[in-house]
């Protein structure tokens, strides 16, 4: 097909505009839109009709007159430019920098939409990746070719969590770092700067890939960000053979974009508004990580996801933890008390930890001692809780017990320092030391060699 | 096949769904679309134009391209070499098109099902004579299609008449002849390994029969608690992170079926790549083997294409009920029904029908009873008695139970094993919530434990509902009042409850031990922690403080033993009963002779 172009603009809305008369347009497509003033606007083609087609325009269709504008088919999918060269690199959601560099030149064009990873060629994930955060390494663990969010709230430290993984993972007696590629979507200049800075402080900045869009870009955009990222992601893993980790932040605004398209559309909203489709939309992105036969490369992935009031029955969290496997949950109540990173264990989960852990990938104790952490922990909240209605003073010796070992356990285990990057080993002595407060007959999810080798009671008393 | 494929033009694409004009196209036709040939399947039809779902995504397709038909709905191919297989959505060998299309799954490959170069050996029935009057259900041979699957070639529904002949013993392709039929009109029908079937239309069988035995699958609280029959239908609800896929995957791991067809209906690559490594690894408990001989994977992730999981329900039920028509017992899990029911709201929301609760289509009811009703005990045509058991997982969005694919699931199956957050966040795994699931199969399944087990079953097993039900009771005033509010009889209840939930009805699918639980097992835990109760009972009652209980150390490895012994250990278990037993009575005594002094 000849590429043409068309001033048939017909309508104009929530980021669309409907184009009549144009024949054989493929679905799919990406389009260039030229105003009298000579400036250029993406979009892509959302519906293929005889009569009409409706375009997505990524920068928004503000201040655009239809009677003036040039509409261009470019007879190719949305695509982006690969090489090497793009470590170090900041772009937008199209894949066009934002540095001031020139755009990256490169025979290697790759669609950004990815097409679904065939099940039967993947790999099982299973390598131990050491965050050096003890809620994390200890009770949820990250695998790599894992994708584990991390679940927030506004005014909660998840870029601080996030930056410090960045600044810490890697896998256990292994010197290899991940190669980072860090997607912004709707976040604000602050937040993005000081991922900036993180990264360049760090030194790993030569090795990091950004994708920015902020709070004050065109919201559409943000509908291709992540798989634009993900697209730079696949190219470093399963081209040029690196460990990717994939840190998108946040989700949220993510899916607040897809809903503002969708409701132009007029699709039949679900819940709150989300259209039908969101669960299968992030699932596209969400699932483009794991690990693939015969590839050296992996994708690991930590998106953020701001819950909104905190509710993590919202559908944005709610979907994205039936995709994802397992999430970190981030507290209010543990941040009010000071403690960093406030990672709530009891809904935080790692899915993919089982095979990750244990005698030959962590230490043979793991695997029992998170259980049992996990247990006492959720007794020792009852009590906590009990204690809160009957006062401490009533409880039995026992509960007191308990009482102490949540103060302990928040203060000790889950606060950490910023800085602090803490060996798994580290991490499970400390678990140890926290569970000799109790007697050994209570501490039934451990094996007797375990207790025998790692039960200390006599010096903690 | 159809005497010429109709063509026809493409007209409007809009995502999965794509309106063509084709004149002549039947509702529920499979179609092909476009230069690649995408396949779809038209759902609704309005003068000369049809509305088609596709199963594959449409980026690219303009209008003006073509359009064909293809003569018949969608449709599986049934004959050996199912088993150990892994298919998507529309039953494409998902192992084959990655040899095809490499590690992503490309667009418009046609790749059947089953393979045409294997050769099978093809046994016929000794009882076949040529001239006999055969009909659909017919046992023509038999194909040893795995170790422990023996395949029976079976005369398709629908060809009823004289057998003509039966080829002899040998091997064979799936196209080979295998067998010609003369009906009654005089026609001669060719007969091979395989058959298609259109996934749906339930086949048929001679005649529906009602549950007799438990499916066991050597999980506490299921076959304890909450037993399914063999031919039952069941929920799964829980909201994510309860565990729903372990569940589901400890089912298809364990149960005493023959047969386990696992469908993966919008769920995460990586766990289906977590049971297609580890099954060809793990034995069946049962036959010894490998349990991927058993096992047959439909996969259609969550990042596949929507319409095809809305298929890959029908898919797997049918190749279920084939292997039902052989006589076989049958479970199918479809992980997860909620993200089958999305498909439907998706491509519903996309024709612009009028949503009735959350979005979902007014059909949304009927369509998931229709799957469920596929579920059941029959006898079949010609090979005995079969069953399907269907347990579907559910996902409510926020874990909200009175949302519309629970609620509509509650009200169709007779076994719910609802999930509790509050459980998985205290990691108390299965989290099957004892006081919200039900089974309707109780008194059905106890009649089996009775006569195969021990016949205070039954008894035992209200008890320790019992037991937990005063728990729940006493938690609410502990939480109130504190424990010290309490006698030591109550505390003693509480005690008795906890060992009932570590030493029980918590298991892990983790621990090499006790992931699975024969049911001899099974009842002596039971028994061994409701005997604890009661002697301890007794004894609080002549005066002995909770606290000298509660602390024995025999309680601490009662709540052990699940993984201490393993399913052949039983007398080890009955060995320390008895001990715990005389350490009560030593502890009696004592306290009459003190009563005496």
């Amino acid at each position: 097909m000849s590429i043409k172009e068309y001033r048939t603009a017909s309508r104009a809305h929530g980021g669309l505009i409907a184009v009549r008369d144009t024949p054989g347009v493929a679905f799919g497509d990406r389009v260039r839109i030229t105003d009298s003033a000579g400036d250029t606007r993406d979009g892509q083609v959302i519906r293929a009709a005889d009569e009409e087609v409706l375009i997505l325009v990524f920068e928004g269709i503000e201040d655009l007159d239809l009677e003036d504008i040039w509409v261009r088919f470019l007879d190719e999918p949305v695509e982006i430019a690969l090489s090497p060269e793009i470590l170090g690199r900041e772009f937008n959601g199209l894949g066009e920098p934002r540095d001031g560099r020139p755009p990256v030149l490169s025979n290697i064009r790759r669609p950004v939409g990815g097409s679904a990873i065939n099940p039967a060629a993947r790999t099982y994930p299973r390598e131990f990746i050491q965050t050096g955060v003890s809620t994390i390494d200890g009770l949820n663990s990250l695998v790599r070719g894992q994708k584990l969010p991390i679940f927030s709230g506004s005014g909660l430290p998840h870029n601080r969590l996030a930056a410090q993984i960045v600044r810490q993972a890697k896998l256990k007696d292994e010197d290899t770092s991940f190669s980072i590629v860090f997607a912004a979507m709707g976040v604000s200049y602050a937040d993005a700067k000081f991922f900036r800075d993180e990264f360049a402080n760090s030194g790993v900045l030569r090795n990091v890939v950004m994708f920015v869009n902020l709070a004050d870009d065109p919201p559409v955009e943000r509908l291709t960000l992540p798989r634009t990222a993900l697209t730079a992601a696949e190219y470093l893993a399963y081209d040029l053979d690196r460990h990717v980790l994939v840190v998108m932040t946040d989700m949220t605004y993510y899916a607040e974009a897809l809903r503002e398209v969708a409701t132009a559309k007029g699709d039949v909203p679900a819940r709150k508004g989300y259209p039908g489709y969101l669960y299968s939309d992030l699932a596209e992105i969400y699932e483009r990580c794991g690990r693939i036969h015969e590839r050296h490369g992996s994708i690991t992935m930590m998106p953020v996801v701001s819950m909104p009031s905190d509710d993590i029955t919202h559908p944005i969290p709610d979907l994205t933890g039936y995709i994802t496997e397992g999430q970190i949950v981030l507290s209010r109540e543990l941040q009010n008390q000071g403690i960093y990173p406030p990672v709530h264990i009891s809904p935080s989960l790692s899915r993919l930890m089982k095979d990750g852990i244990g005698k030959d990938d962590t230490r043979e104790d793991h695997p029992h001692v998170a259980a049992q952490l996990y247990a006492l922990y959720a007794r020792a909240l009852e009590t906590r809780n009990l204690a809160s209605i009957i006062g401490a003073d009533e409880l039995s010796e026992r509960d007191r017990r308990y009482l102490k070992f949540a103060d302990d356990f928040d203060k000790r285990f889950v606060a950490q320092d910023e800085a602090e990057d803490r060996s798994i080993d580290a991490t499970l002595n400390l678990a140890w030391d926290l569970m000799s407060a109790f007697p050994r007959e209570m501490l039934t999810r451990l094996s007797e060699t375990e207790l025998a080798k790692y039960y200390r009671a006599a010096e903690s008393e | 096949m159809p005497d010429k494929h109709r063509t026809g033009t493409v007209r409007d694409i809009n995502g999965p769904i794509v309106t063509i004009d084709l004149p002549g196209v039947r509702s529920g036709e499979q179609v092909r679309i476009g230069e690649i040939g995408l396949v779809g399947e038209v759902i609704s039809l309005s003068g000369q134009q049809a509305v088609v779902q596709t199963y594959e995504g449409t980026d690219g397709v303009r209008p003006g391209e073509p359009a064909m038909g293809l003569g018949w709905p969608l449709s599986v191919e049934l004959g050996p070499g199912l088993m150990g297989g892994i298919f998507d959505g529309v039953q494409r060998p998902l192992s084959k098109i990655a040899l095809q299309s490499g590690d992503y799954i490309a667009r418009g490959l046609d790749v059947p099902a089953l393979d045409r170069s294997k050769q099978w050996e093809f046994e016929p029935s000794h009882d076949l004579e040529p001239g006999q009057a055969v009909g659909p259900g017919t046992v023509l041979g038999t194909v040893q299609e795995t170790e422990v699957v023996v395949h029976k070639v079976l005369v398709p529904p629908g060809i009823q008449g004289e057998l003509e002949e039966v080829a002899p013993a040998g091997e064979y392709d799936i196209e080979s002849t295998i067998a010609h039929v003369r009906d009654a009109k005089g026609t001669s029908h060719r007969l091979s390994l395989y058959h298609r079937w259109p996934v749906r239309r339930p086949r048929p069988y001679h005649q529906r029969d009602d549950g007799v035995s438990p499916l066991i699958t050597g999980q506490r609280v299921i076959d304890t608690f909450f037993p399914q029959l063999k031919g039952g239908k069941g929920a799964v609800p829980g909201p994510f992170g309860a565990g729903k896929t372990v569940v589901q995957q400890q089912i298809a791991r364990w149960s005493n079926a023959d047969i386990v067809i696992y469908v993966g209906c919008g769920e995460r690559g990586n766990e289906l790549v977590d049971v297609l490594e580890s099954f060809p690894k793990l034995e069946d408990p049962y036959s010894g083997r490998k349990l991927m001989e058993r096992t047959l994977l439909v996969a259609n992730t969550s990042n596949m294409p929507v319409v095809a999981r809305e298929a890959s329900v029908y898919v797997g039920l049918t190749m279920a009920e084939y292997y039902r028509d052989m006589g076989y017992d049958v479970v199918m899990l479809a992980d997860s029904t909620s993200r089958w029911a999305e498909a439907l709201r998706e491509v519903s929301g996309r024709l612009g029908q009028m949503p009735v609760e959350e979005g979902y289509p007014a059909y949304l009811s009927s369509r998931l009873a229709a799957v469920y009703e596929r579920a059941g005990r029959v006898e079949t045509h010609g090979a005995g008695s079969g069953s399907v058991t269907l347990i579907g997982a559910v996902s409510p969005p926020g874990g909200d139970f009175s949302e519309p694919v629970t609620s509509h699931t509650k009200d169709i199956i007779e076994t719910f094993w609802a999930l509790s957050k509050e459980l998985a966040d205290a990691r108390h795994y299965p989290s099957i919530d004892w006081v919200t699931s039900f089974s309707g199969h109780v008194h059905t399944a106890a009649e089996w434990w009775h006569e195969e087990v021990d016949r205070r079953w039954e008894q035992r097993r209200t008890e320790a509902l019992a037991l937990l039900a005063r728990d729940a009771e006493l938690s609410r005033i502990v939480n109130l009042v504190g424990p010290e509010a309490l006698s030591d009889a109550q505390r003693w209840q509480l005690e008795g409850a906890a060992l009932i939930k570590e030493g029980v009805l918590q298991q892990s699918a983790l621990d090499d031990v006790d992931t699975f639980c024969s049911p001899d097992k099974q009842f002596a835990l039971l028994d061994l922690a409701l005997s604890i109760y009661d002697k301890g009972m007794a004894l609080i009652e002549i005066g002995v403080p909770v606290s000298e209980l509660a602390d024995m150390p025999q309680l601490a490895k009662a709540r052990r033993c699940k993984s201490m012994y393993n399913s052949d250990q039983v007398a080890e278990i009955r060995t320390f009963a008895q001990e715990v037993e005389q350490a009560f009575e030593g502890i009696r005594l004592e306290y009459a002779k003190q009563s005496v002094d």
